[in-house]
């Protein structure tokens, strides 16, 4: 199972060296001294973390670190979480996104999401796609929104594979296919940030393949923050990594030194597998 | 299992486990019996229900009915040269009956000898050759065969209902009757034919004329009220709860007071609608609308509670799904959680619906326990209920109200298939959309 993953990895140029030859990107996301409370108990502790434009963010640390709730803030869907508090400051090109006069649905529509397991609507695989943009009303005709939902399936690999079942249910394809129909569908309302929990816990190496090296692709269109339990798969996709532990970001930095470097001797312990 | 035991301290464990394992199967055997059994008594019962309901109520779907020649004989009727819809409506056409009663046995010549004949064709049949006249003044002056009910005593001997091997004083038909019977079906003038009336008419005195239309239209158009008010509220209510109310001191207080409601006596909301709906709002009395809304304050608590939890039921990722993707709350809802729920609210819905066509106390209070003669034609015109209806000819005295009531108990739960069928139809439905 494991060979799978990194034949597939070791055959393809590192990004991190794609990243150190291009010129500093522009920071799309940025979070500052962020807290975040469920009821009493704290989740997050300080973070200050940057999202650079048009690259892969891998967020990576044990279970219950504080990785995901971390992405949740950056599309306010811990506001869905009851008792839940977020404080600090986090923009999106410099606007502030945590204030109470921000609306969450146009948010939404700015950042997008893909989750761990992959839930597609029950409705056929076209309804999925022009979801959003229908509700955002981006398409002004039928074939305009058959054009969104071609480029989006296209984008994500999957035109394909369903071009001729497009009104098969959502829930019919494999695996691997409905995590990349809900890639197509996040994507189909064109969001800037694309956050993704886990994308590929719940599939096959083969699928897991496949959507790394969509999220590869998919960078020179969107932000990307991934948020994994894989590290070898932090180190084939992203470009930036950032370690959380105990609710605390404990360094981030460019993939490659933070996993040939590490400057925390924590963070050295739990890339070489010592806990974790 | 070939290989000798390694220990005898092994050979021994297996040995205890498979003494047990005797046992285990046999606790097993027992309590599938016991599900077995429990079940067949419950197919038992519904059988009896059944065969006793349907062996005393089918009699009641035929009705004796005897043909008489009818001459349409202007002054018999009392009718003078106005042949206006009023003066034909006020003549006696019972007197038709009799005379051509007279004619057939001519030798019935003493008042209670000739009381006695009149009394095998029931006293409605004149008001149905009045309807035949006002349809067609035409047929006056004519002679015309024409099919008549019977009284619901000859009804019940022909049926074999009433014991005629009694002595003739302890039975209501006597022996003179009997013999007119015997020469009318001689005569080929009586037989028992389908009973047109009984799903035409309304309620009536004489059994022979009773019908259940009256009640039928009545629980429908209460059924309708109760869907139309209980549905909706009831949907809204759950998804305000379910997915939009904040987790308060409040909404514990209301949600244990829904459950509260779910069970309080059916009576007291008949009370309820005779307090407020009757006398504060002054709605008519004994009518389908105001039956209807005190249904629906009954079956609210079931479709909320049914609701809530079909709404519980959908899985959150579809929820998270929809939300991060920028829909709003109310889209969420609307769009996924809402079509995903609609099987198991359907089903709750139709669970309350089943209580409240079945349910005679809260009726009984707001005045839907009248004699309804005429078919109620809106839902603000008196009427009766099936099962006020079952009720009132249970109570009967006559005879024959008796298959009438199992009668009107198979109407009742035919309809109750037919309300429980259209559900599941639906709910087919609504889960084919995967």
């Amino acid at each position: 199972m494991r060979l799978a993953i990194e034949t597939v990895g070791a055959g393809e140029p590192t990004p991190g060296a794609v990243a150190d030859a291009a010129p500093p990107p522009a920071i799309k996301a940025r979070a500052r001294n962020v807290d975040v409370f469920y009821g009493d108990k704290q989740a997050l502790f300080g973070v200050d973390l940057d999202i650079p434009e048009n690259r892969v963010t891998a967020l990576i640390g044990p279970s219950g670190c504080g990785k995901s709730t971390f992405l949740r803030c950056l599309n306010r869907m811990n506001d869905v979480i009851e008792g839940c508090r977020v404080t600090g400051d986090i923009t999106i090109d410099g606007v502030g996104i945590l204030g109470p006069e921000i609306d969450v649905v146009e948010l939404r529509a700015r950042v997008g999401m893909v989750f761990q397991k992959p839930n597609p609507f029950p409705k056929s695989v076209y309804d999925n796609v022009a979801y959003g943009p229908r509700i955002h009303g981006l398409a002004e005709s039928r074939d305009e929104l058959d054009a969104i939902v071609r480029r989006s399936l296209e984008r994500a690999g999957l035109w394909n594979e369903v071009h001729d079942r497009l009104g098969a249910p959502g829930t019919s394809l494999s695996g691997g296919q409905q995590q990349r129909l809900c890639i197509a569908r996040a994507i189909a309302v064109e969001p800037e940030l694309v956050l993704m929990d886990e994308p590929c816990s719940a599939l096959d190496p083969v699928a897991t393949a496949r959507i790394e090296e969509l999220i590869d692709e998919l960078r020179t269109h969107f932000t990307i923050v991934v948020v994994t339990h894989s590290m070898q798969q932090a180190a084939r996709v992203s470009q930036r990594t950032a370690f959380f532990h105990l609710g605390v970001l404990v360094e981030e930095g460019d993939t490659e030194q933070i996993f040939t470097n590490p400057r925390e001797s924590r963070t050295e312990a739990y890339i070489t597998g010592r806990f974790g | 299992m070939r290989n000798p035991d390694a220990t005898p301290a092994r050979a021994e464990r297996r040995a205890r486990i498979a003494r047990r394992l005797g046992r285990r199967y046999r606790a097993e055997r027992r309590f599938r019996m016991l599900g077995v059994a429990a079940v067949s008594a419950a197919l038992l019962f519904l059988a009896v229900l059944l065969v006793t309901v349907g062996l005393q109520g089918s009699t009641a779907f035929v009705q004796t009915e005897i043909r008489l020649d009818i001459v349409f004989d202007a002054d018999t009727i009392g009718l003078g040269t106005d042949r206006g819809q009023a003066a034909l409506g006020r003549g006696d056409y019972q007197a038709l009956v009799k005379k051509s009663l007279r004619a057939m046995f001519p030798d019935v010549r003493s008042r209670s000898e000739r009381r006695r004949l009149y009394g095998l064709v029931s006293s409605g049949a004149g008001l149905e050759l009045r309807d035949l006249v006002l349809g067609d003044p035409g047929v006056i002056g004519t002679t015309r065969s024409v099919w008549l009910p019977a009284s619901d005593d000859v009804d019940m001997v022909v049926k074999g209902r009433a014991r005629t091997d009694l002595p003739a004083s302890d039975r209501r038909v006597g022996d003179r009757e009997l013999g007119w019977i015997e020469t009318l079906r001689a005569n080929d003038r009586l037989e028992t034919r389908f009973n047109v009336r009984f799903f035409a008419n309304g309620d009536s005195r004489e059994p022979e004329l009773a019908g259940i239309l009256a009640a039928l239209v009545g629980s429908l158009f209460s059924m309708l009220v109760c869907l139309a008010l209980a549905f909706p509220i009831g949907v809204m209510a759950a998804i305000y709860l379910e997915e939009f109310a904040p987790r308060t001191r409040w909404t514990d207080l209301i949600e244990v007071n829904i459950n509260n409601l779910a069970a309080v006596p059916s009576i007291i909301f008949g009370l309820l609608g005779l307090a407020v709906f009757l006398n504060l709002f002054g709605l008519p009395r004994s009518a389908p609308l105001v039956g209807g809304m005190v249904l629906a304050l009954m079956t609210l608590p079931t479709i909320i509670i049914a609701a809530r939890s079909a709404l519980k039921a959908v899985p959150p990722s579809v929820r998270e799904a929809a939300l991060a993707i920028g829909a709003s709350p109310v889209q969420t809802v609307l769009h996924h959680t809402l079509p995903l729920a609609m099987p198991g609210i359907l089903t709750g819905a139709i669970v309350g619906m089943a209580r409240a066509l079945g349910d005679t106390a809260p009726l009984l209070m707001i005045g839907m326990v009248a004699f309804v003669v005429d078919i109620p034609r809106s839902i603000v015109d008196a009427a009766s209920a099936l099962p006020v209806q079952i009720f009132l000819w249970a109570d009967s005295p006559e005879r024959a109200f008796e298959e009438r009531t199992a009668a009107a108990i198979i109407v009742l739960l035919v309809f109750l298939i037919a309300m429980n069928l259209t559900a599941v139809l639906l709910r087919r439905k609504f889960e084919r959309r995967w």
